[in-house]
C-alpha cells in the first residue's frame, strides 16, 4: 500500500495546480468578456468542448477485430439513442453504462 | 414544466437575479429557489453517481483504502484527471510527473474562462469555491446564453450538487467495493463517455449547429492523429483557433456585405 504521505502530496499538487488553471485565466480573460470574439466562442465552446471530450474517452476503442470493438459500439448507440427519443440524461447515461458493462464483461470472460 | 406554477415563477427574470444581499428569502420562493437549482442538475448530478462508483472501485483496485476516494474525489474535484491519479500513486510515480500530467489534462479549464459566468456569482469566498468547482459538467450546464442571467445562487447551488454528487458517488463506490467482489465487472468507465455525449446532445439543442460540431470532431480526430499523447490540450487549441478565425471571417464578410449595399445604393 503506497505511503499516505505520498498519496496526501500527489492530491495536494493536484489539486492546487487544477485550482491555479481554473482560477487563474480569469484575471486576464474576464475583461475581454464584451468582445465580439468572446461571445462567438461562449456560443460554440460547449457543443465542441464536450464532443472532444466525448472523443477523448472514447480514443481507446479497440479495433482489433469487430467484436471487440462492439461493446463500445453498442453502448454510444444505445445513449445516442435513448438521449434523442427520451432527452433524460440520467435514464441515457445508465441505460448506456449497463449496455457497456454487460458486453464488456460477458466478452472479457470468452 | 411551464404547467407547474411555481416553477415558472423562478424562472422570470426578476427572480433570476436573486434577492438583494441581506434580505432573507420567504419561505415559498426559497423552495422555489432550490427546486429552480436542483431540477435541471439532477440528471447530470445523478448521472455523475455510477461514474464516481467506479473511480471509488479503481481506488480500491490500485491498492489504496477506500477513504482515498473520498479524499480525491473532494479535494482534487477533476473527473478524468482522478481517475489516471490513482493510477499513477499505484506505480509510485515522481511528483513532478503528476504536476506535468495535471497540467496537460486539466489545461483546458484555461478555456472555461470564456465564458463561465463567474461575473454572476457575489462574494470572496463564493468566487472562490465557483472557480475551485468549475468542472467540465458545471461548465457545459452554465457556460450557454442562459448561464449568464442565472442568479449566484443558482450557479453556486449547481456546483455543490455536483460535487457532493461526485464525492457521495466515489465514496459509495470506494466502500461497495470493499464489501462486494465487483472487480468482476468490466467497462463502468463508458459512464464517463456517456456523460459527456449526453452533455454534447443538450449543447447541441441549446445551440444547433452542425457546422460546430463537425468543426470540433475534425479537432479531435486531427489531434489524436497528430498528437495522440497531448489530444486533449491539442484539440482544444485548434478548436479555438477555428472558432475565432470562423469569427473573423463572418466579420469580414458582413463588413463586405455592407460596403457593397452601400456601393449599389
Amino acid at each position: 500500500m503506497p505511503e499516505p504521505a505520498y498519496v496526501a502530496a500527489v492530491v495536494g499538487v493536484a489539486a492546487a495546480l487544477t485550482w491555479g488553471l481554473r482560477a487563474a485565466p480569469f484575471a486576464v480573460l474576464g475583461r475581454m468578456r464584451d468582445s465580439v470574439a468572446v461571445h462567438h466562442l461562449s456560443r460554440h465552446m460547449p457543443l465542441g468542448v464536450m464532443l472532444i471530450l466525448a472523443a477523448y474517452t472514447l480514443r481507446d476503442i479497440p479495433t482489433t477485430t469487430p467484436m471487440a470493438a462492439l461493446p463500445i459500439v453498442a453502448a454510444v448507440t444505445v445513449t445516442v439513442g435513448l438521449h434523442l427519443w427520451r432527452r433524460n440524461a440520467l435514464v441515457s447515461i445508465l441505460a448506456g453504462t449497463a449496455v457497456h458493462v454487460a458486453l464488456a464483461t460477458a466478452l472479457a470472460g470468452v | 414544466m411551464s404547467r407547474d406554477p411555481s416553477y415558472r415563477f423562478v424562472v422570470l427574470p426578476q427572480s433570476l437575479a436573486g434577492p438583494a444581499p441581506g434580505v432573507p428569502l420567504p419561505p415559498e420562493s426559497r423552495r422555489a429557489a432550490v427546486r429552480a437549482v436542483v431540477r435541471p442538475a439532477a440528471p447530470v448530478a445523478l448521472g455523475m453517481v455510477p461514474l464516481g462508483i467506479a473511480f471509488g472501485l479503481l481506488v480500491l483496485h490500485n491498492g489504496l483504502a477506500w477513504w482515498w476516494a473520498t479524499v480525491f474525489s473532494a479535494v482534487v474535484y477533476a473527473g478524468s484527471l482522478e481517475f489516471l491519479l490513482v493510477a499513477m500513486v499505484a506505480t509510485a510515480a515522481p511528483l513532478a510527473q503528476v504536476a506535468l500530467t495535471t497540467v496537460m489534462v486539466n489545461g483546458r479549464h484555461v478555456f472555461y474562462a470564456l465564458s463561465f459566468p463567474l461575473h454572476r456569482v457575489t462574494g470572496r469566498a463564493a468566487r472562490t469555491y465557483s472557480t475551485f468547482a468549475l468542472t467540465d459538467e458545471s461548465y457545459a450546464m452554465t457556460a450557454g446564453p442562459d448561464g449568464q442571467r442565472w442568479s449566484s445562487t443558482r450557479i453556486l447551488g449547481l456546483q455543490v450538487l455536483l460535487h457532493l454528487s461526485w464525492v457521495a458517488g466515489a465514496t459509495l463506490g470506494g466502500l461497495l467495493g470493499t464489501a462486494l467482489p465487483l472487480d468482476a465487472l468490466h467497462g463502468l468507465d463508458f459512464a464517463l463517455s456517456a456523460l459527456f455525449i449526453v452533455l454534447a446532445i443538450d449543447a447541441y439543442r441549446a445551440q444547433p449547429d452542425l457546422r460546430t460540431a463537425a468543426l470540433a470532431l475534425a479537432c479531435a480526430l486531427g489531434a489524436l492523429l497528430v498528437l495522440p499523447a497531448q489530444m486533449l490540450l491539442v484539440a482544444y487549441g485548434a478548436f479555438t483557433v477555428v472558432l475565432l478565425v470562423r469569427c473573423g471571417l463572418a466579420r469580414r464578410g458582413e463588413r463586405g456585405r455592407a460596403g457593397t449595399e452601400v456601393l449599389r445604393a
